[in-house]
């Protein structure tokens, strides 16, 4: 299958090896990847922050990049439903932008849906020696309604201990420009959340959307945890034969 | 006088002060903890029957409002018909008049009054003191906040950020002043505290002629208005004075009685977490010889027909008033209510107050950025409002009008860098070259960041630019 991966422009500039790990697992996987050059951004701190217009010139970008693909796998949960969710109110209803927006939506994925829905696999072959504790994210939790996809993945890998975390679906207090528009309670619910980490005794905190694992890890690392943040992909892209190198 | 919204700082000042406040952060963890898990088990145990309930909750809703001229007109012939007078307030100022007045009327200096959010709304105990008349709240957490002279921070439990201690000092040094004065020796025993207020308040009951309701719902076809509560309070001023004057607001109705059903399972369940409230009263008008001889219906307009114009917004006004997107709100929880403003707090209060009383102070400004957008709101409202939607919404008023030049400006910079390819490649050229040496307290708004939070190194190299070299090699 011919994947267009949009990497988001978090993953771009920030955590590139996110992006080179969904390529390994895919590739891996027996699975074409590419990656239109076009793309920019979804628009989600645009649209979440009240800025319409400038969101909607980042959707029409998105549509006009991705428009031919088969699938669009996206690494984060948040902005695969910014382009979901949000992309047709975008349009003028009715209009041929919010009728491509509709039509493209279906075929956009989060990354954990995409395997375990299109590619129907739940165990991708991995190896990860360590134990770990993931946070389903808001987005991920309740916009596309992940369930437990991603659970399944990482419980089918191999070496890796799943410890459940507590208040799991409570937000970690990212939320884009909350974080700094409302930085004392974004950094106290960062606090909670990096507290029931701790608690689990966890080595790595995995998540599918690298911008809260950014939040939760900044405040992991400002307490000095010695917890280390991962994006779910570089997990289930991890192999025995790279663990055997290092 | 009594304690009023008016003036309070924008939310994430107030918020700063709120999470802060180690007591009350405390008291809010475990109240809003305690009814989630309330009211998960019992929505639980309806299985799939509960968003089907949500479901015709909604369209309830929404037929109604969408022809509530009908419904309006029909209620005010109705209650009419079975003997109320029916007065129409289209704002705080007129409906203060109107009960004033009424109370004048019957000579009497007080008024007992059943927990009501449109009465909070208009601050009418705050008018009928300025008119000399002494408004008495009954139930028992209204009780708490009046006797403090504090503001309610929660829609359902007001004085939700009160531990039970503070509560048995606001008894034992007011009381005296209202009433029958709290026992000597009151301990903090929910027991002993809820048989302090039911003396104190018992002889308030026999003695006042006149009470103040609102209403949780009214029934057009047949002009029964409807209160749920959980302690009797309120079907004690419903019952036993001779004039009732109850103010509702203009959304409060349901086409008919049978349409109370699906509410009668939604709000408890939302609310107390209960399958059912232990008491609910009706009436209908006037009945010789059995409760109140005189009943007046007060409804309120004040902001809702504005709300009502934007195809957007106006969900907001399917609202039944439960709490469910407070106890479920990691912002509230961490905040309170008081952090809000308002008289509404918490989710539904970012999206109502702002939408009610219009958005020209800073202060309201600030309330449609007070969530994270996720979504939890939107999850457990019975009656299916999209806050996250209205928050957005909201947000688009607020960015396009005058003012945030330095937010505008970040807005306007990431337009041009995501506007190509190419020029975010340059920005990360630039950004991964000075890589590691990231300062660890950024200024300005990014401060808020690294008050709190460590930044991470950016790589030298960008995802994007790593694929161009892979495609290179090829």
């Amino acid at each position: 299958m011919r994947i267009a991966l949009f990497i988001t422009c978090v993953n771009d500039t920030l955590f590139p090896d996110t992006g080179r790990a969904v390529v390994r697992l895919l590739e891996r996987l027996g699975h074409e990847v590419v990656f239109p050059a076009e793309q920019t951004c979804c628009g989600q701190m645009h649209y979440n922050t009240g800025y319409r217009r400038p969101a909607a010139k980042l959707a029409v970008r998105f549509v006009k990049t991705f428009d031919n693909a088969d699938a669009v796998v996206v690494p984060s949960a948040s902005c695969a439903a910014m382009v979901r969710d949000n992309y047709p109110r975008l349009g003028a209803t009715g209009s041929r932008l919010s009728r491509k927006m509709a039509d493209l939506g279906p075929r956009v994925y989060d990354l954990t849906e995409f395997l375990v829905d299109v590619l129907k696999v739940t165990d991708v072959g991995a190896y990860f020696p360590h134990k770990v504790v993931y946070h389903p994210t808001c987005h991920g939790l309740r916009f596309l309604g992940l369930e437990d996809r991603p659970y399944q993945l990482l419980r089918a890998v191999r070496g890796l201990e799943l410890l459940e975390l507590p208040g799991a679906t409570e937000c970690c207090g990212f939320g884009g420009t909350f974080s700094v528009k409302n930085g004392d309670v974004s950094a106290a619910m960062g606090f909670d959340k990096a507290r029931h980490v701790t608690g689990t005794g966890a080595e790595v905190l995995c998540a599918v959307d690298n911008s809260c694992l950014m939040h939760i890890g900044g405040t992991l690392s400002r307490q000095r945890s010695g917890i280390r943040i991962a994006h779910i992909a570089e997990i289930l892209a991890s192999t025995e034969k790279e663990y055997a190198h290092t | 006088m009594s304690a009023t919204f008016l003036g309070l700082p924008p939310f994430p000042e107030a918020a700063r002060e709120a999470v802060g406040d180690s007591q009350t952060r405390h008291n809010l963890h475990k109240a809003t903890h305690t009814i989630r898990g309330k009211r998960d088990a019992v929505v639980g145990e309806l299985g799939d029957d509960w968003q089907r309930l949500r479901s015709a909750g909604e369209q309830v809703k929404t037929h109604t409002l969408r022809h509530l001229d009908h419904y309006l007109e029909q209620l005010e012939e109705s209650v009419r018909r079975a003997g109320g007078t029916v007065h129409w307030a289209a704002d705080a100022a007129e409906a203060n008049e109107i009960v004033t007045r009424l109370v004048r009327e019957t000579g009497e200096q007080e008024v007992v009054k059943v927990k009501s959010m449109a009465t909070q709304e208009i601050e009418l105990n705050n008018a009928l003191e300025a008119a000399g008349i002494t408004a008495y709240e009954t139930d028992l957490a209204e009780l708490i906040v009046q006797l403090g002279e504090d503001l309610p921070s929660h829609i359902l439990v007001p004085a939700i950020h009160l531990a039970r201690s503070q509560i048995r000092e606001i008894f034992l040094d007011q009381m005296s002043e209202w009433g029958v004065p709290a026992p000597p020796g009151l301990t903090d025993d929910p027991k002993a505290l809820a048989e302090a207020a039911r003396v104190h308040l018992r002889e308030l009951f026999l003695r006042a002629k006149v009470a103040v309701s609102g209403a949780n719902f009214a029934v057009a076809d047949s002009g029964t208005l409807v209160v749920l509560e959980s302690e009797g309070n309120g079907r004690m001023c419903l019952t036993l004075p001779e004039t009732l004057i109850s103010v509702v607001g203009i959304e409060k109705i349901v086409p008919t009685w049978s349409d109370l059903e699906v509410f009668m399972q939604l709000l408890p369940r939302s609310s107390t977490g209960e399958r059912m409230n232990p008491y609910t009263s009706t009436w209908t008008g006037v009945t010789p010889g059995d409760g109140p001889q005189n009943f007046h219906l007060v409804l309120l307009d004040n902001g809702r027909t504005d709300v009502l114009a934007d195809t957007v917004g106006r969900q907001a006004l399917r609202c039944i008033r439960c709490s469910a997107c407070l106890n479920i709100c990691p912002v509230y929880e961490r905040t309170g209510g008081h952090a809000y403003g308002s008289v509404y707090p918490g989710p539904i209060g970012a999206i109502l107050t702002p939408q009610l009383q219009g958005m020209s102070s800073e202060a309201d400004r600030t309330l449609p950025y007070a969530s994270s957008l996720c979504g939890a709101c939107y999850d457990v409202c019975p009656v299916a409002i999209d806050i996250p939607e209205v928050l957005v919404h909201l947000r688009e008023q607020v960015a396009s009008s005058p003012g945030h030049l330095g937010e505008k400006a970040v807005m306007a910079g990431a337009d041009a860098v995501f506007g190509s390819p190419k020029a975010l490649d340059a920005v990360q050229r630039a950004a991964g070259l000075a890589g590691g040496n990231v300062p660890r307290h950024l200024p300005g708004m990014a401060g808020k960041w690294t008050d709190t939070r460590d930044v991470p190194d950016v790589p030298g190299e960008s995802f994007r630019r790593w694929w161009n070299e892979r495609e290179e090699e090829r």
